[in-house]
Order: C-alpha cells, then structure tokens, then sequence
C-alpha cells in the first residue's frame, strides 16, 4: 500500500475523499506537470502495471489514442484556447451560445439559498448566470481594483456550521495538502452570501479558471464564489454537499462520462437536481448535414483565423460527434442513479439540456 | 476512393473487420470510409457510424493540413482581412501566402530550375534556423559583411531564425520548400536591402519580394500595406523607396536563387554588386516599434 503521508504531498488532485484508495491513474500527466516531485519517490505510486489497461484506447476527436494521454491533449487544447474561448464562442456560434447559456439558467431556476458545483465551468458563464439569477449583489465599481474581502479563506467551502467545527478540529494532511495546493494557484475561496447563495466553480484547466477569476474580478463578485482545480471524475469535494450539479459543454472532452457522471451523484446532497448542456444531435436530416458542413468546413479556419489553432478547433467539431447522442445520453445519466431524466433540445438538437433529479 | 463492393465481397469486409473497432476502422480506411459506411446502410446492415470528414494531418509532410477549396477560399479572405487590420500576426500573413500562392510559386520553382545555384539549393533544401546556421559565429565575422549585416539585424530587432512559421496548406510537396525557402529567405532580403523591419521597410521589401516573385501576398501587402503609413513615411515612400524598389527588384538577380549560407563571410557591398542590386538611395532608420511584435 502507497504510504500514506507521500500520497498527502499530492493534495486531492489525484484522490477525492471517496476513492481515496484508488489514485486515479489518468491523473499521472497532471500530476508530474503541476507537483514539485523532486522529493518524492515515483516508485511508491500505483503506476498502471497491468498492460491491458496500458493498451485501452480510446477516441480524441476522430483520431484514436490511450485512455491515460487523452487527459493531457484535452488539456493541451483547452490551455491554447483559454485567452480566447470566449471570443471563439461568439464567433462560432454567432452569439447564440448566450442564448443556449440563458435558457439553461432559466430551466434550472434556482431558488435562494442553493449551494451550486458548476464543473468545467472555468471561464464561468454558468457561475456569474446563476449568480446574476439569484441576486447575489456586486461590490464596488466592475473593473476596479477592490480588497479581497476579509471572509477569504483558502478552504473548499464548507457549510457554515462545519466552518466553524473545522477550524478547531484536527484535519487530516489530505484536506491540508488540498488546501495549499488550491492556494498556491490563488484559487480562492469565499462564504455564501447573505441570502445563502454560493457557485464553486471547478476546472481541470487552470488557464480557464484564471481567466474566470480575471471575468469575476471585472464583474465585481466578491462574495459567494469559489474555485478549485480538479478532475471531474473524481473532485476534491465532500459526498453530498451541493444542492445541485451544473456541466455546460464539458462532459464531452471528459475521459469517462459515466465515471463524471457517478461522481456527480455522490457530490448532490439527497433531491439535488444534475443539469447538463451540452451539444448533441440533430436529427434533421437537412439540417444535420448543413450543421455538418459549417462545423468541418467553416469552424477550423475560424480557430486558424481567430486564434491561430486549427488543431484545436477541429478537435472541438470532432468531439461533438463522438458524444453520444440525446437518448444514450439520458440513459448513462439513469444508470448513474438519476431519476426524472428529461432533455429539452436547443435549436433543433444542435445543444441539449439534460436534467436529472438523485431522488 | 473505395470501389462499389458486391454484397459477397461487403459481407466478407465485414466477417475479415469483424475484430476491428469503429476507430481502427475510420483510420484505416480514411476517406473511404464514407463510401462504405453508406453503402452497408443502404443494404441494411447496421450503419458503420454518421457521415463525417476526417480531418488528416501531416498526409504529405510534417506539418501538412489538409484542406478544402472551399476552407482555402475562406482562408485566403480571411487572413487579408486579418493582415490589413494587424499586420503585426505573421500567421495570417503565412496563411494568405499560402493558400493564394501555388501559381506564383510554380512560377518561382521554374526560375530555380532554371538556375544552376536555383537547383542546388532545390537538391539540397538548406533550412535556417539555430540549429544549421551559428548566430554566434555570425557575430564574430567582421565588419561589413554579410553574416555580421544579418546579425545586426537579428540582435537590434530581437529576431531569431526560428521564428519563421512552418508551411501547413501548401498541397503540392514540391512547393512547399520553395515556399519554406522563401519564409526564410525574407529576412536576408531585409539585410541585403537595408531595410528595418518597420512599416516603411516591409512595405518596401514587399514591393521587391512581389516583382521578384509574384506571389499574391506580396503584391496585396505591397499595394494595401502603404495605406497604414504615417505621413512621413508616406512621403518618403512616395518619393524615394517605392521607385527604388521597383528599379532594384528588376535589375537584381531572383534572390531565392542565392545560396546565402555560402555568402555569410563575403563583403556586403560586393555580393550586393554580384547581384547587382542597388542599395537604398537613402539610408533608413528604425525608430519605434516595428511590425514584428504583436
């Protein structure tokens, strides 16, 4: 068995409270790129061992590649976009994607007092949506440079009872670890609001969740706002905490959607409510193929013209294909446990709103 | 493209891919891939997965994007407009060469057949970057010389051989290393010229690079490019650069056709009378930030 204390070193990246007993090996690339390892042994981690799990590959865009490197080229493409995504978003989508972003905030209406997980929501269209929705108020002129305020913590966000039970009791080095490592990044985290409203806003990429900090920064959100790197198979968050599970155009470039699709089911608290955009198929036959023809034809020269990638973009095009489509989808999100599965299309079934209810 | 199979010869496709996955299928097959996808719909099998282009890279050379007429098109108006609102993004400059150039650079690949050096360096393909060309070595030759010239030029301007981008929509592998040679070879013709690499000196060089060659690129950013110049530039450019250039670019030899790398010691004023090149009228200093940085 790894040694305790060494796995500490690597904070939660690698093990959430739930599979603390299984690091996750997809996360070894992170893990090397972003941990000062020279005092630690690799040795003593679980490095895949078995060839069979070595040989697993799986579909990057139309291009075929291993399990393990799908992880770091999803990353590689999202920290070139990061500066631009959300001008590329406009462009490609002429400005549509707002739309899409408003109606799913409008579906979800959240009521005071939610405690939300927006996932791979690193520039935070969701978060500051869901925050504009429920009143959160902004402090100071948008765009000055304003004093962090003085409730700032680096913790993951906790319920205020608990805040005040952690501080006095022991934590453990694993929650320690977590919590340096976030604070090293400056990803910050602040209490609820005065109405109890509060987004954690979780990315694997930390170029997107700086430019989200940047975005919030501008905007003027001080309070009720967190951010924390992680993999969303497995975050760094306590079981049944939120009171729901927001993942807008995310899910496609995650390696294992059921094993997302899992951990969101144990991260909602009892009733907690999973909401998914994401881009889906058209069933129009018409439609779909001048759908198909835009996207391979029109969207790569855009990334090529806009943000100097074409690999990227393409990758972006390709991946909408190789999701699974609106039904499949909504069954990988019952057998996740969910009840009450619905999908609602947008604009003919290019994006789709998946909601589910852990009931 | 994949022939039409009869229903004997698809079922045994089938029964010898039956091991093969959707993926291994799509890269084995490539773009026929489509073909027959459609086709065993249409017989009633289960449908090999949705229609769809697959994009290839690096097909015919290390870099290589494959393109259609139709993305060429879009690319070749979009990276003018890109170009003429920042001059400074050299990838669109590279993309507009490229995507508008095969005719000009057929036209360039005849003119180094033509020439014995031409096809020396066809044969050999030298490519400069700081692995084939000693920058150090550059800046101890002496004064005057071509190699120490090029290096002023690199250090003022805070230039490296390797910033040149790599050639990505070129279709025909024979053109792509006179494209990669003429990429390379524009910061020599920055030299030999004696033009800084500021609007009034690119617009100049392009003037040159677009009699010499042809190339479309050169001969948009020759006629659009003055429109960005500020009224001092402007005159000067109207009284004495652009006549020079257009005089020196015909007398001169074609550029592409010279084997730099065999020139770095020899004095610049001379190779300049080789080839027959006239130097500026007047001398042109930089001030100010130059086109290069975005």
């Amino acid at each position: 068995m790894a040694a305790p204390l060494s796995r500490s070193m690597f904070g939660s990246l690698n093990t959430c409270y739930r599979c603390s007993s299984k690091p996750n090996k997809g996360l070894k690339f992170v893990r090397n790129i972003y941990f000062q390892t020279a005092n630690y042994q690799r040795e003593t981690f679980e490095t895949p061992s078995s060839t069979k799990d070595a040989e697993k590959e799986t579909h990057f865009g139309f291009q075929s590649v291993a399990e393990e490197e799908k992880e770091h080229k999803v990353y590689e493409v999202f920290e070139n976009v990061a500066s631009s995504y959300d001008v590329m978003n406009d462009a490609m989508s002429a400005g549509i994607h707002r739309l899409w972003k408003d109606a799913f905030v409008e579906k979800f209406s959240p009521s005071p007092g939610t405690k939300l997980l927006d996932v791979a929501g690193g520039t935070g269209d969701i978060a500051f949506r869901f925050l504009k929705y429920v009143g959160t108020p902004t402090f100071g002129h948008p765009g000055d440079d304003f004093q962090m305020p003085r409730d700032v913590t680096a913790q993951v966000y906790l319920d205020p009872a608990e805040a005040s039970s952690s501080s006095s009791s022991s934590s453990s080095d694993e929650e320690n670890g977590h919590k340096s490592e976030q604070a090293k990044d400056g990803n910050y985290a602040t209490q609820p609001d005065t109405m109890g409203n509060h987004v954690t806003v979780c990315d694997i990429n930390q170029a997107m969740l700086d430019v989200g900090k940047k975005r919030a920064k501008a905007l003027g959100y001080t309070t009720g706002l967190s951010w924390v790197r992680g993999n969303a198979e497995c975050l760094p968050l306590p079981d049944s905490s939120f009171d729901a599970y927001t993942i807008a155009f995310g899910i496609r470039n995650c390696t294992h959607v059921q094993e997302v699709l899992n951990d969101a089911y144990r991260l909602l608290k009892p009733g907690g409510r999973f909401m998914c955009l994401e881009f889906s198929e058209v069933k129009n036959p018409l439609l779909r193929s001048a759908y198909d023809t835009y996207s391979f034809q029109v969207i790569p020269v855009m990334g090529q013209l806009i943000a100097g990638d074409w690999k990227s973009y393409q990758y972006l095009v390709e991946s909408i294909r190789q999701f699974p489509n609106q039904e499949d989808f909504a069954a990988m999100i019952k057998s996740a446990g969910f009840r009450m599965v619905t999908f609602q299309n947008l604009t003919f079934g290019v994006a789709a709103i998946h909601s589910g209810y852990k009931i | 493209m994949l022939r039409r199979l009869n229903y004997c010869q698809l079922l045994r496709f089938r029964a010898q891919n039956l091991d093969l996955d959707l993926h291994t299928l799509k890269r084995k097959w490539g773009s026929s891939y489509r073909a027959l996808s459609s086709q065993t719909a249409a017989l009633g099998e289960e449908d090999l997965g949705r229609e769809q282009t697959i994009q290839q890279y690096d097909q015919l050379y290390p870099g290589h994007i494959s393109t259609t007429a139709f993305q060429k098109t879009l690319l070749a108006v979009g990276s003018g407009i890109a170009c003429m609102i920042n001059p400074a993004r050299d990838d669109m400059i590279c993309a507009l060469g490229e995507t508008t150039g095969p005719i000009a650079l057929r036209y360039m690949h005849r003119k180094m057949l033509a020439d014995p050096e031409g096809r020396q360096i066809l044969e050999e393909k030298p490519v400069i970057n700081t692995d084939t060309v000693d920058v150090d070595y550059l800046g101890t030759l002496p004064e005057g010389t071509f190699g120490k010239e090029y290096w002023y030029f690199l250090e003022e301007n805070h230039f490296s051989p390797d910033a040149r981008r790599p050639v990505n929509f070129i279709d025909d592998p024979d053109l792509v290393y006179v494209m990669l040679r003429y990429r390379q070879c524009h910061d020599l013709t920055h030299t030999l010229l004696g033009m800084p690499p500021n609007m009034l000196g690119e617009v100049a060089v392009k003037w040159f690079e677009a009699i010499q060659t042809g190339l479309p690129m050169c001969i948009t950013a020759a006629l659009f490019g003055p429109l960005r110049l500020g009224p001092k530039h402007r005159q000067k450019y109207r009284n004495v650069y652009l006549q020079w250039a257009v005089r020196s670019a015909l007398k001169s030899k074609f550029l592409l056709n010279v084997y730099f790398e065999k020139h770095w010691a020899t004095d610049i004023t001379e190779l300049r009378n080789q080839l027959n090149l006239e130097p500026a009228p007047v001398q042109l200093k930089k001030s100010g930030k130059n086109t290069k940085t975005k």
